[in-house]
């Protein structure tokens, strides 16, 4: 029983917090926000330099080999400097279905790009009426001859404005919301037939909307088998979600710790206000939150992922508590910076804003709520056993 | 990262799990279940039957013990295995006072004829142990305390009034702090920790009814209370730390975390036989919200104390986060004790087990839930109210 990382992950670890020490201080990241292109292609080097791309490949393409826990502790470093260049898209979504799909050939060619820093790629997967059921897919895919022809529109993509390839889910059998008759097909972003519509998001990253008109696709750039794809996409986002919740941990710590430093110095009325007993009791219950929420991503990370009821068990607990920390400790955070909460120049509210918009990413609260409770409350049966109660 | 456990680990769970099987006696799990469900006054030889068979039992009465004072000295991973284990097997939980809190005082700072005396009789359960540390004028405010001891000659006069004494009518001992010195500077300066038989003449114990019936705690008078000189623990004067060091020692399994999800196992099997609108309860997706709330509450907290454990396993010993522990176990509990309280609807009402009436209404399942709903109210409030643990918090470990 230890929750210590090992060597390697010690040095991940402090590979990637020096990273952001060296080369993500606040005015470095206000500038790359808020650049034309939203994310600085030097960093991404750097992250191939590091090695940082190929954390969660397969050693026989040039990867690390690493898993959820070493994607953890990048992601959670990540948070801390509220990274904005494309890693969880490219590495860990796109990057997750070329590995569990790909080919041989299309792994050798494209994991390799991925590790060296030379292809990005992103998931088009939502659309306007699915929200996050990854089965809705309304996306068509039409053979016809040797291409397959796409049509349809693709909802806020993130990092599809930086990337060279798109992986897209579309409908190749079974109605709007079967799960099975879902294709992947991995394809240029420059492809005739695609049309990227950039914007920023609210959080200060990028997404697109990709509009699909007639978009053709050879045989050769399906990923995975046809009509099976569901079990891989829901799996990737899963593993994704894992992810996304360490990103989130890594900024409630800063949003906890920053705020307990402010409270500690503001002065009101002659004194800190941190000598409030109303400030210092909010001040634990956001500790709190935080503690209860690396310690369900502690339990996400160290479930056994590979048995699939596990793991969407432990992911939706995961999103889901740590969804409920993420508004606490949050708000928490803006209401006792006061004015300085509110306004756009002090960082804690860009931290507020990008774990308010993880707490939606892959489905919010209440979405993964409802997975938990449908995989945990069903088949029970009150005549297993003779209920004799005592509660204490 | 590794949360498995070892073979080791998975031997001796084997070897817990066979040991309660064959030794938890079928009559103590009937006799408490039975007085559970009428809301009646468990008797001493219920309290303390599991605690006198483990106590045969390489000193498993005392997981935390060094084996030195005959104890188990499990590591913190046994412990928490051992603890989990009596839990899933509802087993009687040991009483702390003796076990969790005065023992590891006695041995820590006693003298030798001291730890003599008491160590073998609470090791082996036969001596009853209770605490006497809030009064009437001291809850949160500990060391404001009145209780008064003089020394004459061979003896310290005690005068006084100690409150929420629990289970002090079966107690053969109490454990005290009292004043010694009222002019010292600081108040936590003037106390001391004195172990006082409760047999002495001028000891005097009155039960405290709670809200739901039950007789848990009790006010203990001191008048004139002759204590030998022997009984001081330490040095005078130096209670306060002694006393410290207690509530820091032992908050394994504070949290209740294992009987937390045996309390929501039962409900879920309450709630799947109850019905509401034509449906099974546990189908409301209201109700079923709410108990999946409190799981998933209870899934982190259990990744919570397997962090302090680990830090605990590697020497690091559990800080003010056992304060942690406490507020959000206690939180959880409190949930869980409304939760299975709602889940039977009108049959939340029956007040059984009182002298007016001792027979059973309703399902079996239901009696006695609201009971333990308002009997749970005590959990924020005890052993520190989640207010003070709050404050802990904010001083030892955000600094404030």
């Amino acid at each position: 029983m230890n929750f210590d990382y090992t060597e390697e992950q010690t040095l991940l670890d402090n590979m990637v917090t020096s990273f952001v020490r060296d080369n993500y201080d606040w005015d470095t990241r206000c500038n790359i926000v808020k650049s034309e292109e939203g994310w600085k292609e030097e960093n991404w080097k750097q992250f191939a330099d590091l090695g940082l791309l190929g954390v969660p490949f397969d050693e026989a393409y040039g990867g690390l080999g690493g898993k959820s826990a070493d994607l953890m502790i990048v992601m959670e470093q990540f948070g801390k400097g509220l990274v904005v260049e494309p890693y969880l898209p490219t590495v860990i979504l796109a990057g997750g279905l070329i590995s569990k799909l790909g080919s041989e050939e299309q792994k050798n060619s494209i994991i390799p790009k991925i590790i060296s820093g030379n292809v990005r790629c992103a998931f088009a997967y939502a659309e306007p009426q699915s929200r996050f059921d990854l089965n809705d897919v309304k996306t068509s895919a039409l053979l016809n001859g040797d291409d397959y022809v796409l049509n349809g529109f693709k909802s806020v993509v993130f990092g599809a404005g930086m990337a060279s390839h798109l992986i897209i889910s579309a409908r190749t059998d079974g109605d709007q919301r079967s799960e099975s008759g879902i294709t992947l097909f991995i394809v240029d972003t420059k492809s005739d037939g695609l049309t990227l519509q950039n914007y920023p998001t609210i959080d200060e990253y990028r997404a697109s909307e990709v509009i699909i008109e007639n978009l053709k696709v050879s045989k050769d750039n399906v990923l995975g088998e046809v009509n099976m794809a569901y079990d891989a996409i829901e799996e990737i986002v899963d593993i994704s979600t894992i992810a996304a919740c360490s990103e989130a941990v890594g900024i409630l710590q800063v949003l906890k710790d920053s705020t307990t430093e402010y409270c500690k110095n503001r002065k009101q009325f002659g004194q800190s206000i941190a000598k409030n007993q109303v400030i210092q009791h909010r001040l634990v219950d956001m500790m709190i939150e935080y503690e209860q929420a690396k310690s369900i991503l502690y339990m996400a990370v160290t479930a056994d992922l590979s048995n699939s009821d596990e793991r969407r068990k432990a992911v939706s607990a995961a999103k889901a508590r740590i969804g409920k920390a993420i508004k606490f400790v949050g708000e928490s955070a803006i209401q006792l910076h006061g004015g300085m909460g509110v306004v756009d120049e002090y960082m804690v509210s860009h931290y507020f804003k990008r774990a308010t918009m993880i707490g939606v990413l892959f489905g919010n609260t209440d979405y993964h709520m409802k997975r938990y409770m449908t995989l945990t409350q069903s088949g029970i049966s009150s005549s297993d056993e003779a209920i004799s109660v005592s509660v204490t | 990262m590794d949360t498995a456990f070892s073979n080791e680990d998975l031997k001796f769970q084997n070897e817990i799990r066979d040991f309660i099987k064959t030794n938890y006696p079928q009559e103590l799990r009937d006799s408490i279940n039975s007085k559970r469900k009428l809301g009646k006054e468990l008797s001493r030889e219920d309290l303390t039957a599991w605690h006198k068979i483990l106590g045969k039992h390489n000193g498993w009465s005392a997981p935390s013990w060094p084996k030195q004072y005959g104890g188990a000295e499990f590591t913190p991973t046994q412990k928490y295995i051992f603890e989990q284990e009596c839990a899933k097997a509802e087993c009687q939980y040991i009483m702390p006072f003796g076990i969790n809190m005065v023992g590891p005082v006695i041995y820590t700072f006693g003298n030798e004829e001291q730890k003599a005396q008491h160590l073998p009789g609470i090791l082996s359960g036969e001596v009853f142990w209770c605490q006497g540390y809030s009064e009437p004028g001291s809850g949160s405010d500990l060391a404001s305390l009145k209780t008064s001891a003089v020394k004459e000659g061979d003896y310290y006069i005690v005068n006084g009034q100690k409150t929420w004494t629990t289970m002090a009518q079966y107690a053969d001992w109490i454990f005290c702090l009292v004043r010694t010195n009222p002019e010292a500077e600081k108040p936590q300066q003037g106390i001391s920790f004195l172990l006082i038989d409760m047999k002495t003449p001028g000891v005097t114990v009155r039960p405290i009814k709670l809200m739901d019936g039950s007789h848990e705690v009790n006010e203990t008078w001191f008048d004139n209370v002759k204590v030998p000189v022997e009984n001081l623990i330490g040095q005078e004067n130096m209670g306060w730390t002694y006393a410290k060091f207690l509530l820091a020692h032992e908050r394994s399994g504070i949290a209740g975390v294992a009987r937390s999800k045996k309390a929501i196992e039962r409900i879920k099997q309450i709630a799947s036989s109850e019905m509401s609108y034509g449906e099974p309860l546990i189908q409301d997706p209201a109700f079923k919200a709410k108990i999946a709330a409190a799981e998933l509450e209870l899934s982190a907290l259990e990744y919570t104390e397997l962090r302090t454990l680990a830090k605990d396993s590697a020497g690091k010993g559990p800080g003010p986060e056992s304060s942690l522990l406490k507020i959000k176990g206690t939180d959880i509990q409190q949930a869980v004790t409304e939760l299975a309280m709602e889940a039977v609807g009108y049959y939340a009402n029956p007040h059984l087990g009182t002298t007016l009436s001792n027979e059973y209404v309703g399902p079996d399942y239901a009696t006695n839930l609201s009971g333990t709903y308002f009997n749970f109210r005590k959990a924020s409030i005890y052993g520190g109210s989640n207010e003070i643990q709050r404050n802990i918090i904010a001083k030892m470990v955000l600094g404030l």
